[in-house]
């Protein structure tokens, strides 16, 4: 294809562009013009209803997930996360050929045996063989997701979801244009998902609220908590229950992948910024807030998948976490040691 | 080895006709004939596409395989699935470079994106409190959120051939092109010619990495230079696999041969082999449907290989294993019903024909039932003939053989561990019950050696010689023709 941009005398970088991009023109056209009206205003003005809810839904995911996402990386168990989130397809697609319907409650159901199989799956394989663990991961996962993406594209008729939304999700369809309301007498609480999604993220803080002890001690000190009469297994299956629960309730809108950003993220970046669990969660509920938004705005700007654009801000975040952030940020961190040579070096000179 | 390959035909066998089974609603409605065409098309390899998808399936088989072998023992399994991610972006610019799916602009924009994933992770790592998995996570699911917004923006230019572009999510191996496996066939032999000359350095950093790094090998360069093959190996695996399930093809083919032996070359061996297989299972199970992606169907044919060797490995295998416990329990089980039978005969000084049930149940504290049970037991492996209704047990030579052995082991080592071990005598029955159904015949050798040959035990109860049993006469009374063994004349 040739490079269209007109080059004129003087323009080497267009001509070297040219040369090492051969197909500049469509890389251009990838990209629209910025336009501050059509991207910030907008949506809030002219498609306020369905940018609403997209925007509802993305930060109730984004929190739940965030929040449970928190004791996920402390204990280091992201990865079971990332395990999880892809193992309920299965569980989703069985629950549908079972129930014939897409009932939520069928979903729900699927989702946490689908969680409790992986568990217990990767658990059997890491224990009962000398395959470690990060491999009883891996190929517990990926088969579960294989039997689910092969059971989809066989009864795709039957089961209301296609390949591609399963990876990335379909969260422009929450709006009520396309989804069945919830109403209370005349009142329009919302569209089924996001509702659903409400309840389970309300959910999810009371629950931390609730067991905040038992999760604290038993995410650090698994010894203090045994001696205190947590039973740490049972906070472990009830953990990954939750989690399953979750990330079923989030699958419809943001897929099983995109999810892992949403667990992880929120509570990456706050980690880097504090040190206190209280204002780590509370900070990655912030961060879910935001990166919703922001990614609302890019996804309307690039015209892309808004998912994805969610999740894209989401780690713009957090890295500008990691090179800004208070504490730990690496140009603080930079700053001080300069800092801290300089009045050894004074101290040393003063002798 | 032998033994693996047959079981992992058997395996084999097993995956073709349950795999058949599951689609069989589908295929119903594909018509019956249709079916047997596409088979018969595939296995005749008229169809220069399935020349293709063939070969390029077998070949990332092998490619995947022999990598996903370091990758397994050196922990890193989760570090595959991260890179394999993270290549999406680079496999969306690749494509919006020619605005085509050339092999090679995918492969390096593809290559360059896993690397960067990768050394992503291990910067954060190192500049932060985050622990690896919560990296790990973070860079597999962002870069992919990248790489899904430029799919999606690449979807809806106007302009170019975009078709294809969505086969690298779960991939399709009938996509397939000659220069894609010309591609393919590069980077397998690369790595294998990598592998071959390399292998000493990446064996040595991969179990013992101080000891390689005393030795003065650049471990951080042999690391990356593993990752970089790893990138190459994802890369090609993409267009059949598909992103999202490339890294079971580098983890469950290798942890399934993981199982299977202690020895890294045989691993890579088994590993490549595995892979091959489930690579062609899947290629020709999605050749059935229309619509079938490739991906699934060899993960599942790995899967089921790893199931294989989880459960029936000869040496670590599941239900290998409970089955040589259950065996051996049984046979723990049979030499302690032998011994009681001897102990009942000595106490009548080997006079009387055989002994009742009643006697043996007293004799071990069981009910009659249990002792009938063991009896039975006891015939079913020829070391015993039962009489009178079952009530009577009557020992073969071979049983009498192993009864002596087993009581002479016994007293042996109570002998031994008195005096030798100077433990008192009243203490050393309890080991010697444990150790008597252990002991090998050159063990009994030294020990009689050892022991000078001594005729009775601490207890003061006489040892049973070789000689004694190998005549099958009764150490003590030999006058008496009864006794014992062997049924009534």
């Amino acid at each position: 294809m040739q490079c269209p941009v007109r080059t004129r005398y003087g323009y080497w970088a267009l001509d070297v562009g040219c040369w090492m991009f051969p197909n500049l023109h469509a890389m251009t056209q990838l990209i629209p013009d910025f336009n501050f009206e059509r991207v910030f205003i907008h949506p809030w003005t002219q498609n306020a209803d369905t940018t609403f809810w997209i925007f509802l839904m993305g930060f109730l995911v984004a929190t739940a997930c965030g929040l449970v996402g928190n004791y996920l990386i402390l204990r280091r168990m992201a990865l079971v996360g990332d395990a999880i989130s892809h193992s309920v397809l299965p569980g989703i697609a069985i629950a549908f050929l079972i129930a014939h319907s897409r009932s939520s409650l069928a979903m729900f159901l699927g989702a946490l045996v689908a969680g409790i199989v992986t568990t217990i799956i990767i658990e059997a394989i890491h224990k009962k063989s000398r395959v470690k663990q990060d491999a009883a991961i891996g190929i517990a996962f990926t088969s579960l997701f294989a039997i689910g993406v092969i059971l989809i594209s066989l009864y795709a008729s039957k089961v209301d979801l296609d390949q591609e939304c399963v990876l990335y999700g379909e969260i422009g369809f929450v709006t009520p244009l396309t989804q069945s309301v919830v109403t209370i007498g005349d009142f329009m609480l919302g569209p089924v998902p996001v509702v659903r999604m409400a309840v389970v993220a309300v959910l999810t803080i009371l629950l931390i609220v609730i067991f905040y002890k038992e999760l604290l001690v038993s995410s650090f000190d698994p010894a203090l908590a045994f001696s205190l009469g947590i039973n740490a297994t049972v906070v472990h299956y009830a953990l990954m229950c939750w989690l399953s629960v979750v990330v079923v309730s989030a699958f419809e809108a943001v897929g099983a992948i995109l999810v892992i950003a949403m667990l992880i993220l929120p509570g990456a970046t706050a980690a880097l910024l504090s040190q206190r669990l209280p204002v780590i969660l509370g900070l990655s509920v912030i961060h879910a807030a935001l990166s919703s938004a922001l990614g609302v705005h890019l996804g309307t700007w690039l015209n892309c998948s808004l998912a994805g654009a969610m999740v894209v801000m989401g780690g713009f975040l957090f890295v500008l976490a990691w090179l800004f952030g208070p504490q730990q940020g690496l140009l603080w961190r930079t700053f001080r040691r300069e800092q801290v040579l300089a009045t050894t070096e004074a101290q040393l000179e003063a002798h | 080895m032998s033994r693996a390959a047959k079981t992992f035909s058997l395996l084999l066998a097993l995956a073709a006709l349950s795999v058949a089974t599951a689609s069989a609603e589908r295929i119903g409605d594909i018509t019956e004939n249709s079916l047997r065409d596409q088979a018969l098309r595939f296995f005749t390899f008229q169809d220069p596409t399935v020349r293709y998808a063939l070969a390029g399936s077998i070949l990332l088989g092998i490619t995947c395989g022999l990598l996903g072998s370091f990758i397994v023992v050196r922990k890193m399994a989760l570090v595959g699935d991260a890179l394999s991610h993270a290549v999406l972006p680079g496999v969306a610019l690749g494509f919006l470079w020619h605005m085509n799916k050339d092999p090679i602009a995918i492969f390096i924009g593809a290559t360059l994106a896993g690397l960067l994933g990768t050394v992503t992770v291990s910067v954060i790592k190192q500049t932060t409190r985050l622990k690896e998995d919560t990296a790990l996570g973070m860079v597999l699911a962002t870069f992919f959120a990248v790489g899904i917004c430029l799919m999606t923006m690449i979807q809806r230019l106007p302009s170019g051939n975009k078709g294809g572009l969505d086969k690298f999510l779960f991939g399709q191996a009938a996509a397939i092109g000659p220069e894609d496996l010309r591609l393919m066939a590069v980077v397998t032999g690369l790595v294998i010619v990598v592998i071959f000359v390399f292998y000493k350095e990446f064996l040595v950093t991969s179990f013992d990495e101080d000891f390689a790094r005393a030795t003065g090998l650049p471990v951080r360069v042999i690391h990356y230079g593993l990752m970089l093959l790893l990138a190459f190996a994802v890369v090609i695996a993409l267009q059949a696999v598909g992103v999202v399930l490339v890294s079971a093809m580098l983890i469950t083919p290798a942890a399934a041969a993981y199982l299977l032996t202690d020895r890294m070359s045989r691993m890579l061996l088994l590993a490549a082999v595995f892979g091959m297989l489930a690579g062609a299972t899947g290629a020709f199970f999605s050749f059935l449907g229309p619509s079938l992606p490739t991906g699934p169907f060899m993960v599942l044919g790995a899967t089921l290989v790893f199931t294989g060797a989880f459960l029936f490995g000869p040496r670590h295998g599941v239900v290998t294993r409970w089955w040589r416990q259950r065996s051996r329990a049984q046979r723990v089980q049979r030499e302690n019903t032998l011994k009681s039978v001897y102990h009942v005969l000595e106490d009548r000084e080997f006079k009387g024909e055989g002994v009742s049930l009643r006697e043996l149940a007293e004799r071990r504290r069981e009910t009659v039932e249990d002792a009938r049970h063991q009896a039975g037991q006891l015939r079913r492996h020829a070391l015993a003939t039962l009489h009178e209704e079952g009530n009577l047990i009557f020992l073969t030579p071979s049983g009498w053989q192993q009864a002596c052995a087993i009581v002479r082991n016994h007293r042996l080592w109570e002998l031994y561990l008195t005096n030798a071990a100077q433990i008192a005598a009243d203490h050393v029955h309890d080991d010697a019950e444990k150790i008597e159904h252990v002991l090998g015949e050159e063990v009994v050798r030294e020990l009689e050696r050892r022991l000078d040959y001594a005729t009775t035990d601490p207890h003061g109860r006489p040892i049973p010689s070789w000689a004694d049993f190998r005549k099958g006469a009764a150490p003590a009374s030999r006058a008496d023709d009864s006794v014992g063994y062997g049924g009534p004349i």
